[in-house]
């Protein structure tokens, strides 16, 4: 099953905002294992010069999911799901994700191409705030693997 | 929590390397946690059929405690401007006690007028070079 190349620039919107709360930003930190007080304690986070409780750096990967699952699970994109790991991933932050953020996120496909036999797929999700500024984009290359 | 300053690196400061421990139980709960439930991390049958070695790792969650090692060095977890990370090698998970072990470490390569410095990273498991070109473009006080 091929990639289908036809559909670099298409994108996916997220079918509602994503909000950020306190609860998830602990549940991510204490997976992953990130101790820091910003994550958890609002008034450790206020003191730091916050607004309210501090995403860890790689939360963002989470607003990428309602995009990227449309795109994988698009028929006419062709992704072979059970051949894919992760490839690469990057995050161009304009602010720090906080508790109380409601974001909104549009997913893209950048780039198709083959590479020794593996298919790669590069996605980038932008985030933006309530006011539609730009708070993060998160870029993510799926390989799919050849048999 | 005291923050790094800009003043107090130097283009080449290394950041000591750390070792971060990942078992089964740590890839199930970053599954739930994440939304990631590729099967890859969790189910050794459905693993081996796709032809990995074993379960392994999500890539995020190397990428996590790399992350880690810069934001518990600048003591500022909101200070990530940038940072990007290419998965080179799976970090394979056996089913046991011990699990796998993750061992990060980074280097100042850059001090920039704005602030910000660049820290490239490296993380090895099995000895396998797992993450490559990482870096972090990170803001110091």
């Amino acid at each position: 099953m091929a990639i289908n190349p036809d559909y670099v620039g298409r994108e996916y919107r997220a079918p509602e905002a994503y909000e950020v709360t306190r609860v998830k930003i602990r549940e991510f930190a204490e997976a992953v294992g990130d101790p820091s007080p910003v994550h958890t304690d609002p008034a450790a986070a206020k003191a730091a010069g916050y607004a309210d409780v501090v995403a860890p750096p790689t939360f963002p990967v989470i607003l990428g999911m309602a995009g990227s699952a449309q795109a994988i699970a698009d028929p006419g994109l062709g992704v072979d799901f059970s051949r894919v790991v992760h490839g690469d991933e990057g995050f161009h932050y304009s602010r720090p994700v906080v508790a109380g953020d409601v974001l909104d996120t549009v997913t893209r496909i950048t780039d198709v191409k083959a590479l020794g036999g593996n298919e790669l797929l590069t996605l980038e999700t932008v985030a933006t705030d309530a006011s539609g500024e730009h708070v993060v984009t998160a870029g993510m290359m799926l390989v799919v693997r050849g048999e | 929590m005291s923050k790094l300053r800009h003043t107090d690196v130097e283009v080449g400061t290394e950041i000591p390397e750390r070792t971060f421990t990942v078992r089964r139980l740590d890839l199930v709960r970053y599954a739930g946690a994440s939304g990631d439930f590729n099967p890859i991390h969790w189910n050794e049958r459905f693993a081996k059929s796709v032809g990995l070695p074993d379960v392994i790792a999500h890539g995020m969650f190397t990428m996590a405690q790399a992350a880690r090692l810069v934001t518990d060095w600048t003591g500022d977890p909101g200070a990530v401007v940038d940072y990007s990370v290419r998965f080179s090698a799976p970090v394979v998970v056996p089913d046991d006690d011990e699990g796998a072990e993750i061992v990060v470490g980074g280097t100042v390569k850059k001090k920039h007028d704005d602030g910000t410095v660049t820290v490239a990273l490296t993380a090895r498991s099995g000895g396998a070079k797992v993450l490559a070109r990482s870096t972090a473009v990170v803001r110091l006080a």
